[in-house]
């Protein structure tokens, strides 16, 4: 493999797990608990692109759409999806204060209830469906050739990143997100409301669920109802090794994963390439012990007592 | 040694009477299909207790015991599988291994202690994470184990089943080891070490002001915990009679965490109580799928429903109950007020 295609898929890959930890990260800052549900939310988002039905040629149905209102009404669907999620299951345990063991059992148990109804009105079995057929194309890139749907996975997590990064430090709601990561209770004091401030990092999350859903698809063009599970471990592992509560972390350590995954895909020997998963979370392990805050911590990370 | 002393150092005696009788009910008037449901929850017990010495007692949650049923299930289909058939379905195993035919109990215990000592090994290291990077790592050694078994098709069979292993578990076995894991588990809560890690659950910094040396204390549980485990992979084993590497991945992770909280996992009685009630929710909604009568009355549910309701319920038993059923009391042992 040409080393520049190589490049691009890390980065293509790279970009969609750091999403993923990015989604994944924002509710962990507001509310300490890793929303395991989050892969259901992006799988739920791809759902919504066709009819429910049995077939496995599935009817189009959001995916025939054109193309601004199919990004819109993606995005849109998987946000309230997540807000309804934070409405009926975490609200209600929050009130009640449990520990965070709970609650992420809790976000198994929403992951579950979500995957369970899929397989009800769609079945098990995948399906596929295309959209967005422009981006399969291949470009001429400086003489290699790269996927178009690659490049725009970059494109695409760059510009939201930015966008991200700006709305946490300029708007006020974005402060009010952060500080409220910070220091819970004393954001409280100083008149953050914590129902607004949790439900806007759970939209935003839920957003970024979205944006992912679309970005996978156009990719891989399949649907099964258990294609987030691996996406929500890769975002928690790379929220983990990244630093959790450390949103740049989060971004990093997502990336590092979904880089490492494809490098490791293309350099180990033949023989070996089944057994990827077992190099790559092995270096996962040995990340952890190196650094078991996190590969990029921030100051007063550690526990305050 | 008086009765308040023992309730002292076993608060949890309680546990063996009650699950004596129920099995002895359900054995002479259940029928065969509630006794083996009932084996199967046993099954699934001795795995919950285990994760409940190390997730109970250091308040870690673990992503990755399921590694050790995975081991300690092989390992004991090393020792006991499928008469002739063994050098068909694991070529790769050493001559000693494939002549040797060991009856399950000690086949059970020695495949148990391989996944201790494996645990022993890489527990030096989990044990001084904290309390987000130990899941992950745990995670991490669930894919890592998962996939080299995936692929070491020599003596795993690689992505297809084992069968023939000897069907040696019935609701009297499955309960003796459960009885077993109470007492190891219960015997350990109480320790010095248990104590000292219970205390590292409820304060850390407090602890280790004290003199703890937590990852120590962790590790101790996490190796006793991994041998209770792996006893209840390879009972699984026994039970079902096959064996494939899939079995051992993120459902069975789920069930026995789920099974855990919903009983509460700060008390054992929790651990056999949401065993219990997580197992008979799954039976109900199952036989509400098959379509039961009740007074003439024909109740069928849609197919698929069953998963459904079993996550609703399970949340709903979470927002009420977010400490587990029974929070942190043990049976046998009175309501301290």
């Amino acid at each position: 493999m040409n080393p520049i295609q190589l490049i691009v898929d890390a980065l293509s890959q790279g970009s969609l797990y750091a999403l993923i930890a990015l989604g994944i990260g924002l509710v962990f800052g507001v509310m300490r608990m890793i929303n395991f549900a989050h892969g259901e939310l992006i799988m739920i988002g791809a759902y919504a692109l066709v009819v429910p039905s049995a077939s496995d040629m599935a009817r189009p149905f959001i995916a025939a759409w054109p193309a601004p209102l199919l990004i819109a009404a993606v995005i849109g669907f998987v946000a309230v999806a997540a807000l309804a999620t934070e409405r009926f299951a975490f609200r209600p345990l929050r009130r009640r204060e449990v520990d965070s063991a709970t609650l992420l059992i809790s976000s198994f148990a929403v992951s579950y209830l979500l995957q369970s109804l899929v397989l009800f009105f769609y079945t098990g079995r995948p399906k596929s469906v295309s959209i967005f057929p422009s981006l399969t194309r291949q470009i001429t890139f400086g003489g290699v050739r790269v996927a178009m749907v690659d490049a725009v996975t970059i494109l695409v997590t760059a510009a939201l990143l930015a966008a991200t990064v700006v709305f946490l430090r300029r708007a006020r709601a974005g402060i009010e997100v952060r500080a409220a990561a910070e220091d819970f209770v004393m954001a409280r004091m100083l008149g953050v409301k914590a129902n607004r401030v949790i439900a806007l990092a759970f939209g935003l999350s839920g957003a970024m669920a979205g944006a992912v859903s679309l970005l996978f698809v156009a990719k891989t063009g399949v649907l099964d109802f258990r294609m987030g599970v691996p996406l929500a471990i890769a975002g928690f592992v790379g929220t983990v090794i990244g630093g959790v509560g450390n949103l740049v972390g989060a971004v990093l350590g997502g990336f590092f994963l979904g880089a490492a995954s494809v490098l490791l895909q293309a350099l180990l020997p033949e023989e070996l390439r089944p057994a990827r998963d077992a190099f790559l979370y092995s270096l996962v392990i040995l990340v952890l012990l190196v650094r078991p805050q996190g590969l990029f911590v921030t100051r007063g990370a550690g526990e305050r007592i | 040694m008086t009765r308040k002393r023992f309730l002292a150092a076993f608060p949890a005696a309680g546990l063996i009477p009650a699950l004596g009788v129920l099995c002895v009910v359900v054995h002479y008037l259940g029928g065969p299909l509630l006794e083996g449901a009932l084996t199967e929850a046993l099954v699934y017990m001795v795995m919950v207790i285990a994760l409940y010495v190390f997730v109970g007692n250091s308040g870690i949650i673990s992503f990755g015991h399921v590694t050790f049923a995975m081991i300690g299930a092989y390992a004991s289909a090393w020792q006991t599988c499928c008469a002739g058939m063994r050098g068909v379905f694991m070529p790769g195993l050493p001559d000693w291994l494939l002549r040797v035919n060991m009856p399950t109990t000690p086949a059970t215990l020695l495949a148990a202690l391989l996944a201790a000592a494996f645990a022993a090994l890489i527990g030096v290291a989990i044990s001084r994470l904290g309390a987000f990077a130990a899941p992950i790592g745990l995670l991490s050694l669930l894919f890592v184990i998962k996939t080299i078994y995936e692929n070491w098709t020599s003596v795993t069979a690689g992505q297809s089943s084992i069968v023939g292993l000897p069907l040696d578990v019935d609701i009297w076995t499955a309960l003796l080891w459960v009885f077993a894991a109470i007492v190891v588990a219960q015997l350990h809560a109480r320790s010095p070490s248990g104590l000292r890690l219970r205390a590292s659950r409820e304060d850390e910094a407090a602890a280790r002001a004290s003199g703890v040396t937590i990852w120590k204390e962790r590790l101790i549980a996490f190796v006793l915990s991994a041998f209770l485990f792996a006893v209840g992979g390879g009972l699984f084993g026994h039970f079902l009679g096959t064996l494939a590497v899939s079995e051992f991945w993120l459902d069975m992770t789920f069930l026995t965490l789920a099974m855990l909280v919903v009983g509460g996992m700060r008390s054992l009685t929790g651990a056999v109580v949401g065993t219990l009630v997580v197992s008979a929710v799954r039976e109900l909604l199952r036989a509400f799928e098959r379509g039961i009568d009740i007074g003439g009355l024909d109740i069928h549910a849609p197919e698929g429903t069953q998963e459904i309701w079993l996550a609703v319920i399970l949340l709903v038993i979470l927002i009420f109950r977010p400490q587990g059923l029974v929070g942190d009391r043990e049976l046998g042992r009175p309501v301290v007020k």
